[in-house]
């Protein structure tokens, strides 16, 4: 069943585990957010946080991982009960990935062309080959490729980083997705090249209508793109919000943490003030909060009960945060929210 | 003698200058056909001078292969240029035999960008640090103490000295890299994108750390990075690098707030900053194409073929690093032109 109220995509208490030769590494624990029709969604965090491992589920691209708890609803559809068959045909059709380095998504054998065209028969299997080549260059003219049609021929290694990954946002939107998932699109970019590609995001949201998950460690992608954000940390969201709100009034101390730890480009920083130790274990995380440990709020009550996502302020968008003294970090003076 | 006590000398020199490179190059042969004869070079830095004080941090910052890892490189002589001078408190390292740097090695360290891949997983965090020591031959009177005296600088425990590289974490194993280049008692340390592997809650306190280690021994450093935010918050100047040559240079506040080349504005317009209300207020200029292959370099000026303001004297004309507004600071461009490109509100310093 198609159901048209609830959101597009519902994360619903998501927990990924992976047996290692050291225990039961609990990568994702918990996650819950949503995302809207229409809207980009930004997820951030440090490595293990999580956030790849959440982004890959959707697909059912976790191939070693076990999902342990939890369900990931697109329209109403809980894609980890539908059988095989049906998850293909929704992966690269309604939902589309974008990954981090287009060198080892890409197929070095075949032509950038011909892998945009195996794309749209594979699911539109009335579409002639005719018509899917003159399609393939329309959509690599749309990302920006000088000289589409000469380029439809050549083979990836023969792109630049920015042009190929230009490409493989080109095959992502090539069936019109609702649902695009981009795992860190601009990280293995330079700056020039990044502000070229995210441009290109926004210009491809802006054609396809498609929603978007843009994963990614950078704060400042997300500050630049994003409508509203999920932060995680240790395998759980910690806070979400609107972009604008969750930068200016964080209310979880992990966002405040991070958010003062980073060198700025647009103003001098006196000094940077680090989160103290490093992230715990997911093989033993602690219990309690999981940010308890390296936490300047930390007391006995974060110690022993987890906090929950709880909706914060009372402002005009749904603001969450995972803490238990959130109401106390919003009367602190922070060198963030000035 | 104790790191600290090493340091006072350094310290009574600050603002002396340690470094001065003058004209460097490095051209990288391509070999082809049966006898692996060049065929041509890939011009990696091509004609680079800069210099470098007691206790000052000078930024080398650009985008891939602009050649500010090979000069960092050749500055510890890693790489012997091809051609230029280095001048090492008016010693020149650039043309020395291995025999004739041995005893300048120690002045000059560098600590890689890599964590994971720059210290030896079958060596305990003690033989890492102790190594150069030992290569020196200087670990025999105290070595040991030193050691644990170099752990404690960084913010390492001393009983970490027996464990190995794989135990720890990125932050902790770049602390051991940074022990590692101290153990000499080095004036000028290569940091090669020192913190770019490691996660922002981790950098920001490798980061305070080196600054702090600055501060106290006096050091000066020669910091490479891609990451114009924390080159901000780092540097006391600035050398903006593209495809081989330095394009601007001055101090951190020229170079932030009065940019006159147009690759350094497109670079400072490019970074997202972590602030959504700055979106779509701040000056965009987005650079069309990529980077041309350094192998074959544009004539005239380099950056011409993704400037949007070339014109024919552009191609015929290598434009000299000159100051041509009268900023007090030189960019290489033929047009060059202020322009606010940062929000100027907290800039003042």
């Amino acid at each position: 069943m198609v159901n048209e109220t609830e959101p597009l995509l519902v994360v619903d208490d998501l927990a990924v585990e992976f047996r290692t030769d050291e225990g039961v590494v609990k990568a994702v624990d918990g996650a819950a957010f949503t995302v809207d029709r229409g809207e980009i969604v930004g997820v951030v965090g440090e490595s293990g946080s999580g956030k790849s491992v959440t982004a890959m589920s959707i697909l059912g691209l976790v191939k070693s991982g076990r999902r342990v708890r939890g369900a990931i609803r697109f329209r109403g559809r809980d894609l980890g009960t539908l059988p095989a068959k049906e998850l293909r045909a929704i992966r690269g059709a309604e939902i589309a990935m974008i990954f981090q380095d287009p060198m080892t998504a890409l197929n070095p054998v075949v032509s950038i062309g011909r892998q945009i065209v195996e794309a749209l028969r594979l699911h539109d299997r009335k579409l002639s080959k005719a018509a899917a080549r003159d399609r393939a260059i329309e959509l690599l003219a749309l990302v920006g490729m000088p000289d589409a049609a000469a380029r439809f021929k050549q083979y990836p290694h023969e792109f630049s980083g920015g042009m190929r990954q230009r490409a493989m946002i080109a095959m992502a939107i090539a069936n019109g997705p609702s649902l695009l998932i981009a795992d860190e699109p601009t990280t293995a970019l330079d700056v020039t090249i990044q502000a070229q590609v995210l441009d290109l995001l926004r210009i491809a949201q802006q054609e396809t209508q498609a929603a978007t998950l843009l994963i990614t460690h950078d704060l400042g992608v997300v500050a630049e793109l994003a409508d509203r954000v999920v932060v995680m940390y240790a395998g759980r969201v910690v806070e979400q919000g609107d972009v604008t709100t969750v930068f200016t009034a964080p209310r979880h101390p992990y966002t405040v943490g991070l958010l003062e730890s980073l060198p700025r480009l647009d103003r001098d920083v006196d000094e940077l003030h680090p989160i103290p130790g490093s992230p715990p274990s997911l093989l033993t995380p602690p219990p309690g909060c999981p940010f308890h440990p390296r936490c300047p709020l930390a007391r006995d009550r974060c110690r022993t009960e987890r906090p929950e996502l709880r909706v914060v302020g009372n402002g005009t968008t749904v603001h969450r945060t995972a803490c238990h003294f959130a109401e106390e970090l919003a009367a602190l003076p922070t060198e963030v929210t000035r | 003698m104790t790191v600290e006590t090493a340091a006072v000398d350094r310290l009574e020199r600050l603002g002396e200058e340690v470094l001065r490179v003058d004209d460097l190059a490095m051209h990288f042969p391509i070999r082809g056909g049966v006898f692996r004869r060049a065929v041509g070079a890939v011009r990696a830095v091509d004609g680079v001078s800069f210099a470098i004080d007691q206790g000052e941090t000078l930024s080398l910052v650009g985008e891939s292969g602009c050649g500010k890892t090979t000069t960092g490189r050749m500055v510890v002589r890693l790489l012997e240029p091809t051609s230029g001078r280095i001048l090492y408190r008016g010693h020149d390292l650039a043309t020395m035999s291995e025999d004739e740097l041995r005893p300048w090695r120690s002045k000059t360290q560098i600590v890689f960008q890599d964590p994971y891949a720059s210290l030896s997983p079958r060596m305990t965090v003690h033989d890492i640090i102790a190594e150069p020591l030992r290569v020196q031959g200087k670990y025999r009177q105290g070595g040991a103490d030193r050691v644990s005296e170099l752990l404690d600088l960084v913010g390492l425990q001393p009983e970490h000295a027996n464990r190995y590289a794989h135990e720890f974490s990125g932050g902790q194993r770049q602390r051991i890299g940074i022990a590692r280049a101290l153990a000499l008692d080095p004036e000028l340390l290569v940091l090669d994108e020192p913190v770019s592997a490691l996660d922002v809650s981790i950098q920001a306190q490798v980061v305070n750390k080196l600054r702090e280690l600055q501060q106290r021994l006096g050091l000066a450093y020669l910091f490479i990075s891609h990451d114009l935010s924390i080159v901000r918050h780092v540097s006391h100047r600035i050398a903006v690098m593209y495809l081989g040559v330095i394009v601007e240079t001055g101090t951190r506040d020229e170079i932030f707030t009065a940019p006159h080349h147009p690759y350094t504005q497109a670079l400072l317009s490019a970074v997202p900053v972590p602030d959504p209300r700055l979106r779509g207020a701040r000056e965009r200029i987005t650079l069309t194409g990529d980077v041309p292959n350094p192998a074959n370099p544009p004539s005239g000026c380099r950056f011409r073929t993704r400037c949007w303001k070339a014109q024919a004297k552009c191609a015929e004309e290598v434009p000299q690093l000159e100051d041509r507004l009268g900023t007090g600071h030189p960019s290489a461009c033929h047009f060059p032109e202020l322009l606010t490109v940062l929000p100027t509100s907290g800039a003042a310093s």
